[in-house]
């Protein structure tokens, strides 16, 4: 199955954005494909590679990235709602690019199973 | 946009965007508009549900200067231009807050919670706001 993924809650203060990756590893060693996952309101701080969490806790930036490089996901983030948050190219983390609103509703389009995570 | 034109191919999807956030005080009332006009571009068969605190986003009179904000609300009596008519509020979250069908912005079809759940069945994408 084809999946696409929305996550619009913001790291490290509320689980969706950790669920949304979970989510996004455990379907595709179930053998779907995760396409694109798209980030929207503070979900888009995810995408900042300055952000440095302890030593003893996941990074969830980096593995949003790891996961991306090694699945070949879209990890598209929300120009306005990325720009409100100075979420700009020079700090994106490997693997994120800013888009449209567009982007999300053709990943609702193209996939079979839209899957929101936050709001 | 080749992206754009090979998902059109796959013929319009029916999306349900669900607000249930007050209009003010989150962003998530406005941010579900925005997501209703872009699907419209896309020629998409888009819904608009109101449930819980979404149904005061569709209340007449509202007035943003003293909180400093955009005050989005007529934007609603626009989606028509976009060819959206299908606004669709939960009979149980307005006869909650004492509101009335006649008292909001736009024209909107009355549905009570059992009916609203068929329609969400009904969609390819429920994006909820």
């Amino acid at each position: 199955m084809k999946i696409g993924i929305m996550v619009s809650a913001g790291p490290y203060t509320h689980q969706a954005n950790d669920s949304a990756y979970l989510f996004a590893r455990a379907a595709i060693a179930k053998g779907h494909s995760v396409e694109r996952v798209f980030f929207y309101h503070d979900g888009v701080n995810a995408a900042n590679r300055l952000t440095e969490p302890p030593q003893d806790d996941r990074n969830v930036t980096a593995r949003w990235s790891a996961l991306a490089a090694e699945h070949k996901i879209d990890l598209v983030v929300c120009v306005a709602a990325a720009l409100r948050r100075g979420i700009k190219d020079q700090i994106l983390a490997p693997g994120f690019r800013i888009s449209g609103l567009g982007q999300l509703i053709e990943t609702g389009m193209k996939s079979d199973r839209l899957v929101v995570f936050g709001a | 946009m080749a992206e754009q034109a090979q998902g059109k191919k796959a013929g319009p999807k029916k999306f349900a965007l669900v607000t249930r956030h007050a209009p003010h005080g989150t962003v998530y009332a406005l941010e579900a508009l925005e997501v209703v006009l872009i699907a419209a571009t896309f020629d998409q068969d888009v819904s608009l549900v109101f449930l819980d605190d979404g149904v005061y986003a569709l209340a007449k009179g509202q007035k943003t200067t003293g909180i400093e904000v955009k005050n989005f609300s007529p934007t609603f009596r626009a989606l028509d231009d976009y060819d959206v008519n299908k606004l669709y509020v939960e009979r149980e979250s307005l006869q909650a807050r004492g509101i009335t069908a006649d008292s909001l912005l736009v024209p909107v079809e009355v549905l009570d919670a059992k009916q609203i759940g068929e329609l969400i069945a009904q969609q390819d994408v429920v994006l909820s706001f």
